[in-house]
């Protein structure tokens, strides 16, 4: 089995064709890209009910930005592959796309943006893709000119898959060079599957970093992104239908059946009553 | 390509360019969309739109009439003027064509709405 992707191909490369589309048809990684934007949102905070101008670095096949969209905001989009921008531009994405290499820097005018999100892609600039290429150089001109086009106030907030902690030491110092405050949130620090590592970068000057999820050792914290179960319960209330075997669906489905003209029982004070379990 | 993401383009990644704003437009095909009009984020954006520039994408593409000349004293209150401002800004797209450097002549060319901004090694 293969190892990380970005020691594979360099990204332009790696997501072509085949792969855009496989991993835009994938719906456990569709479900964890949206908990993980959701999240990178969240730790923005944006001023409440106000849409904002947001860049969305390493956007894809827009996954992330359709997160944006549902939220209220105008967003913009960059990408190196050309494949997944394409599957982006098939979905009709709200954002604009542009095909461009991150480690060149951002070709925005100052103080353009209101903040940024990236989902899963910083990991891709620590590596060496051509030979001219120097990661920690990149990363410099990337952060400087990110921290350039964002307004004064302003935050970007990266969801990445560090490879080791002198990974996480590169990105942080360039970033800090570039004149960022601000540092590392890990969600669920403690479980290995559900562990995800959130760069908050703030334009400010310092402030408090966000509390992390999952980091109380209490019994009753989930050891998942507890929102989850929130969109379900928006998904339900959005399909008009009651949830699976209440009283109201029982209802309901008796009087699908006398419409399709079937023998129904009349219904009474005991019909979807809850029944005592018993021991047969 | 819509003229507000145009409006906020530069060509400095580049070297040797010093502000590289704002880049011509050569376009081959113009779309016009109906984008859902969100008066407030419009009056957020117009404080950060360099007016003259707009002006000039929109009349390079053909597209200038009833664009007003500058921006509106208390435009925040103005719902025409906001709604104008909406209309280049949001729903004229630039399908295809080119975006051109205003200090190297450098083309940026536009495929299916999708500007591409990636310099050669030699170029950065």
């Amino acid at each position: 089995m293969s190892g990380r992707p970005e020691h594979q191909a360099p990204p332009e490369i790696f997501y072509g064709e085949d792969e855009a589309r496989k991993y835009t048809r994938n719906t456990r990684m569709i479900e964890i890209q949206l908990v993980m934007s959701e999240r990178a949102v969240e730790l923005l905070c944006l001023p409440e009910s106000q849409p904002c101008h947001i860049i969305d670095l390493g956007c894809g096949s827009g996954l992330s930005g359709e997160t944006l969209t549902e939220q209220g905001h105008i967003w913009t989009g960059v990408d190196i592959s050309s494949a997944m921008l394409g599957v982006a531009k098939e979905r009709e994405v709200e954002g604009d796309l542009l095909l461009g290499d991150l480690g060149q820097g951002l070709p925005f005018r100052a103080g353009a943006f209101d903040g940024a999100i990236s989902i899963s892609a910083l990991q891709w600039l620590c590596n060496s893709d051509q030979k001219s290429h120097n990661p920690a150089k990149r990363l410099y001109i990337f952060f400087s000119s990110l921290y350039s086009c964002l307004s004064r106030g302003s935050r970007a907030v990266f969801q990445f898959y560090p490879e080791n902690s002198s990974q996480v030491e590169l990105i942080t110092s360039q970033a800090m060079k570039a004149g960022f405050t601000g540092g590392l949130v890990v969600d669920y620090p403690n479980s290995t599957k559900a562990k995800k590592f959130f760069l908050c970068l703030m334009t400010g000057g310092q402030q408090p970093l966000p509390a992390a999820l999952g980091v109380d050792s209490r019994e009753d914290t989930p050891n998942c992104v507890v929102f989850s179960q929130k969109r379900d319960r928006v998904k339900q209330l959005r399909t008009g239908k009651a949830p699976k075997k209440s009283r109201d669906w029982i209802l309901e489905k008796k009087e699908r059946r006398r419409r399709q003209g079937k023998e129904t029982r009349e219904d009474s004070k005991f019909t979807g009553r809850k029944r005592q379990s018993h021991v047969w | 390509m819509k003229l507000l993401t145009h409006n906020i383009l530069t060509s400095k990644c580049l070297k040797g360019v010093t502000v590289g704003y704002p880049l011509g437009i050569v376009a081959k095909e113009v779309k016009v969309n109906e984008v859902e009009f969100n008066p407030e984020f419009i009056s957020r954006m117009i404080q950060k739109v360099d007016w003259p520039a707009l002006c000039k994408a929109a009349e390079n593409l053909g597209h200038s009439d009833d664009l007003p000349p500058a921006v509106m004293d208390d435009y925040e209150n103005n719902e025409e003027f906001l709604k104008k401002a909406h209309h280049f800004l949001m729903e004229i797209e630039v399908i295809n064509g080119d975006l051109i450097c205003p200090e190297t002549g450098r083309k940026f060319p536009v495929t299916d709405g999708i500007p591409n901004m990636l310099a050669n090694e030699d170029e950065v």
